[in-house]
Order: C-alpha cells, then sequence, then structure tokens
C-alpha cells in the first residue's frame, strides 16, 4: 500500500518538459532527478518528498521514448503516478523500470494538488484521505503485475534465462 | 473476423495463428535499435541481466546520431561506452560520424529494415519503418536491454484506425502536411495504443519520402505505429539493399477497425503546427504574420533528398533573409552526397543557409542551432513541445521543407507562392 502527498498536473505533459533534452548528456538518475520537470514546475524538486503520488490529466509522457523521464521521476521520490492516460512509450517504459502507473480519469481529474491519497497497486484501490473518497483503477493484467512484483523488465529477463540454464 | 496488416505480421512473429486487439503476447524481433541517448541506459540494465553476448550480432543497430559530431565531453563519454559495448558484443551495425546518419532514414537505406519486419527501436520514431510495410515501434531503453538478450519483446496488440486516401496532392503539398492535417483532427492522442494503417488510391500516387514522413510521426498521434501496404514503390525503394529474405503482408479484407477515416488529398492544405503541440494545426495560408528567426530544414522526417530538392527549388537564386538563421541537414551521408551531385547543397550555400553533417541535434535542442528565449522557429522537424528546441520561452512552428523554405526568404511563415 502506498501513501503520499499529490503533485497534480495537466494534460499532455511531455517527456521533453519532464527531463529537457539539455540534460540527455548522463544517464545518472541523481542527475536527471535535479532537473525533473523543471521546464513545467521550476518548484517541483524542491517540493517533491519521497512517496508523493503524481496525478495529471490526459496522455502523459508522450513525445520522446526517453527512460530518462520515467527514471527521474523515480529518482525524484514519486511512489506511483495516476492520470487519465497515459503515452505508451511512458507507460512501457515505467512498468520495464518498476515504477507503478495506474489508470483512472475519474480520480486523476477529482484528485487535487496537496491532497493525501492511498493506493493499492494491486487491486487497483485509491483512496483520496483528504476528501474521503474511493476510485477503482482496472488492475494490471497477470503479466504486468508480474513484471511489476519482480521490481522490473530485467529481473524478469534474468530470471528467465537463469530458468533455462537450470 | 480478420486481422489488421499490424495484427497479421505479430502474430506471425508471436507463432500464433492470429491474435486480437488488447491481447499481451511475446514477439520475435528483426531488428533491436539504440542510439547515444538510450543505448547507454540500455548498455548498463544488460549487464545487470548478467550474460557475455547479445541474442544476434546482425540483428542490432547502434546510431550515435543525437549529440554527435559529440557535442561536449559528457556526450563523447556516452558514445565512447556504447562504441565499447558495440565492439565487445561484435555488433555489427554500429554507426557514427563518418557513416552515420540519423537513425530512421539510415536503417531504410541501408536495407537494415524490411517489409513484415517486427522492429523496436529505444527512439519513439522508430514508427519510420511502417512505411515499408514493416511493424516498427518506438520503446524505452530496457525494452531495448532486454531484446538484445533475448531477441524478444512484449506486446500489447494494437487495434487499428484505418485511413482511405483518395486523390493526389496539390502543387506544393506534401506528406508532411496531410500528417500534420491528421494531427490537427485526431489530436495527440487520438490514435493511442492504436495502429494508423494508410490504405487507398491516394497511397499509391505518393513517394515513399512522403510515407516515411507520415509512418515517422504516427507517434504524435500518440499511435503505437503507422504502416502502408506494400507496393511496386515500396519494392522498388528495397531492391538493391535488402540483403536477407523477406515477407510481405496485408490486411484481411475482413478485419475490423476501430475507425475508418476518408481523406482526399486534394483537399489538404499547406500546414502549421502552432507552439506548443502538434495538434495545433493551421493553415499556413492563415499563419503568415508570424515573423521568425530560425529555420531548420531536415531530422528523421524530413531530411529525404526529396525534401532538400522541394527545399531547393524554393531557394534557387535567392537569399534568405538577413534575419533568418537557415540550417539545412540531410538525414544521412548518401542524401548529402546526392544532394551534392545534384547542385543542392550549393543552392543552399549560396542562398545563405547553413548546410550540417547529419544529426538529430536541432531538432531535440541538444546542439547545432538552439533557440534563444522568446526566439520563434519554422521547422520540418516533429515536435513542438515547450522547450523543444532551446529555451522555455521559444517556440516552434512545424512544417513541410516547402513552407519552410518559403519563410526563410521572407523572415515569416509564408508558403512558395509568395516567393515564386
Amino acid at each position: 500500500m502506498l501513501t503520499g502527498k499529490v503533485l497534480k498536473y495537466k494534460d499532455n505533459v511531455d517527456t521533453d518538459v519532464i527531463i529537457p533534452a539539455r540534460y540527455l548528456n548522463t544517464s545518472d538518475p541523481k542527475e536527471l532527478a535535479a532537473h525533473c520537470m523543471e521546464d513545467i514546475d521550476k518548484e517541483f524538486v524542491k517540493r517533491v518528498k519521497s512517496g508523493d503520488i503524481m496525478v495529471a490529466g490526459k496522455n502523459f509522457g508522450c513525445g520522446s521514448s526517453r527512460e530518462h523521464a520515467p527514471i527521474a521521476i523515480k529518482e525524484s521520490g514519486i511512489s506511483c503516478i495516476i492520470a487519465e492516460t497515459f503515452a505508451r512509450i511512458f507507460y512501457r517504459n515505467s512498468i520495464n523500470i518498476g515504477l507503478p502507473i495506474l489508470e483512472c480519469p475519474q480520480a486523476a481529474r477529482e484528485i487535487e494538488d496537496g491532497d493525501k491519497v492511498t493506493v493499492d497497486i494491486k487491486s487497483g484501490e485509491i483512496v483520496n484521505v483528504t476528501k474521503g473518497k474511493k476510485y477503482q483503477a482496472q488492475p494490471f493484467p497477470p503479466f504486468m503485475m508480474e513484471l511489476m512484483e519482480v521490481g522490473g523488465l530485467i529481473n524478469y529477463v534474468k530470471a528467465k534465462i537463469a530458468g533455462k540454464r537450470a | 473476423m480478420g486481422m489488421t496488416m499490424t495484427q497479421k505480421i505479430l502474430a506471425d512473429h508471436a507463432g500464433l495463428d492470429r491474435v486480437k486487439g488488447g491481447e499481451l503476447i511475446m514477439a520475435k524481433l528483426d531488428m533491436v535499435l539504440g542510439n547515444d541517448v538510450t543505448t547507454p541506459v540500455a548498455v548498463k540494465e544488460f549487464e545487470k541481466i548478467g550474460i557475455d553476448r547479445v541474442f544476434d550480432k546482425k540483428k542490432i543497430a547502434i546510431v550515435a546520431d543525437h549529440f554527435t559530431p559529440n557535442k561536449d565531453i559528457k556526450s563523447a563519454e556516452q558514445v565512447r561506452a556504447i562504441r565499447e559495448f558495440a565492439e565487445k558484443m561484435g555488433i555489427e551495425n554500429f554507426f557514427e560520424v563518418g557513416e552515420m546518419g540519423i537513425e530512421h532514414a539510415l536503417l531504410p537505406e541501408k536495407g537494415l529494415v524490411l517489409p513484415g519486419d517486427a522492429v523496436i527501436g529505444a527512439d519513439s520514431h522508430t514508427c519510420t519503418y511502417g512505411a515499408l510495410g514493416a511493424f516498427s515501434t518506438g520503446v524505452g531503453s530496457t525494452d531495448m536491454a532486454a531484446a538484445m538478450a533475448t531477441g524478444e519483446a512484449w506486446f500489447k496488440v494494437p487495434n487499428a484506425i484505418k485511413f482511405m486516401l483518395k486523390g493526389s496532392f496539390n502543387t506544393w503539398v506534401s506528406g508532411k502536411d496531410l500528417i500534420l492535417h491528421i494531427i490537427g483532427m485526431i489530436g495527440v492522442d487520438g490514435a493511442l495504443y492504436q495502429s494508423m494503417e494508410y490504405t487507398g488510391e491516394g497511397v499509391a500516387a505518393m513517394e515513399m519520402a512522403d510515407r516515411f514522413t507520415i509512418a515517422n510521426m504516427a507517434i504524435e498521434a500518440g499511435a503505437k505505429n503507422g504502416i502502408f501496404g506494400v507496393d511496386e514503390k515500396t519494392l522498388d525503394y528495397v531492391k538493391g539493399r535488402a540483403k536477407r529474405a523477406f515477407k510481405t503482408y496485408e490486411a484481411d479484407s475482413d478485419a475490423e477497425y476501430v475507425r475508418i477515416i476518408e481523406i482526399d488529398l486534394s483537399k489538404i492544405p499547406l500546414t502549421v503546427a502552432f507552439p506548443h503541440l502538434p495538434e495545433n494545426t493551421r493553415p499556413a495560408e492563415e499563419a503568415k504574420n508570424i515573423v521568425i528567426n530560425q529555420v531548420v530544414i531536415g531530422s528523421c522526417t524530413n531530411g529525404w533528398i526529396e525534401d532538400l530538392r522541394v527545399a531547393a527549388k524554393v531557394l534557387k537564386g535567392k537569399k534568405v533573409n538577413k534575419k533568418v538563421r537557415t540550417i539545412i541537414f540531410p538525414a544521412t551521408q548518401a542524401i548529402y552526397l546526392q544532394a551534392m551531385r545534384e547542385g543542392l547543397l550549393e543552392i543552399f550555400v549560396e542562398a545563405g543557409c547553413a548546410v550540417s553533417t547529419p544529426t538529430c541535434g536541432p531538432c531535440l535542442g541538444g546542439h547545432m542551432g538552439i533557440l534563444a528565449k522568446g526566439e520563434r522557429a519554422v521547422a520540418t522537424t516533429n515536435r513542438n513541445f515547450v522547450g523543444r528546441m532551446g529555451h522555455p520561452e521559444s517556440e516552434v512552428y512545424l512544417a513541410s521543407p516547402a513552407v519552410a523554405a518559403a519563410s526563410a526568404i521572407t523572415g515569416r511563415i509564408s508558403t512558395p507562392w509568395e516567393v515564386l
């Protein structure tokens, strides 16, 4: 169960504003996190605390395939992202690196900046503690849940290859 | 119920008789691609798997095209890391300065992607190869790492929007205007998780460069891929490049589509996308008062030889506006050489344009043409997000090579009709 304070964003947050290309000459998560959301919210790096939850509108993470975007968000301390919809590359990148991510249009629209929210990744239940309201996101299909549970695609592949050798 | 073209390619690569939209599958890959921004992350992830070889040395391509020629020490270190990885693993298709081109023009040119292939690339514009009748899509670095180890990737099978094209383009109108028009119509998430399948008599009349441009920007509508059927023009393009056998696919006649959109190509105007989303489109005629500081012609979207010919036709014997820095970058070395032989580079330089070696640089605000605060550019690239080409308060207007070249001459957004 994840619990955190919400940082809220609008529709079509693209990967260029999540982590501008001028910082892509490194892949160090700490350096990337230092510039996370810089072109859309200069206060983000000061505001974010470990465990916080990001909530956004439609098409979150659209644009470039840069995995540096979910890496920067995860390294910032964000424990989960809830959005109306996600751009597909950002969605698979988040799953692959083990960053929980849920689509729930109603929750994404109603939850406000600063609300306290709890998320049960397994069942997809989202509770807005501040407003006393519950939402149900579509839970992950078994394969994606398995990826999340083992900590991402690399661990999954590692286990698969080890299984073949054994 | 039949399958779409994309579903048929995916079913075949997953070893299944049939697949349906929404199904999760594991598919075998014909090519795995990365660049100098995404591969360093993939190498780190690959090393965590703990194996000492890649699944197939011929089926991986690494192209150092984003911050190259290396723009700073950190970029040079990134390219060194991937060069060493490529050498250690014996990866055959590693390209850098000298033979490097922008990845999505280079791979088709070298015959490394072919009709019927299933391709992933750690770059969002990997969807470009749909022009060849391949399934290709952008992924992240972890997917690239896993695929380099296993030769496979997981996919959620997409449904498709079918675009029925008829008629042909008016003078100066191109594939770029069509795809901008489509994104303006359906929005930047209008094809989210879906395929954009192009068919109809309008396709037959279209050059390969137009098809590449249209497939390239599928991601700007949120799509998983864009795809064209294989015809004589495709086979002509592939001939002499393909060094292995390939298979062609077509959609079943009873395939189901989420939406069918009919478009008459003769009705498409010269189109410009205003900041800060590719869906903010307007006819170029309605954008004429926008004063600009820079023009960029090139990129994986519009750096083909056909694009350079159009730009040269507009710029021949003219001078670009003194207040407009005009940068032209052919997508590959072969295109550069062809442009030189055809005298296009001479036309550009005489007109006062800078001609650059192939690089992704200016398109993503990397280097070779960054915008200052408050500046505006007309670019033939694919994205106009906040800060995309430089300062967060700069602006990018997306357009075709014809509109970009005309705008370079007048110093404001213009159509070729104004300067010819």
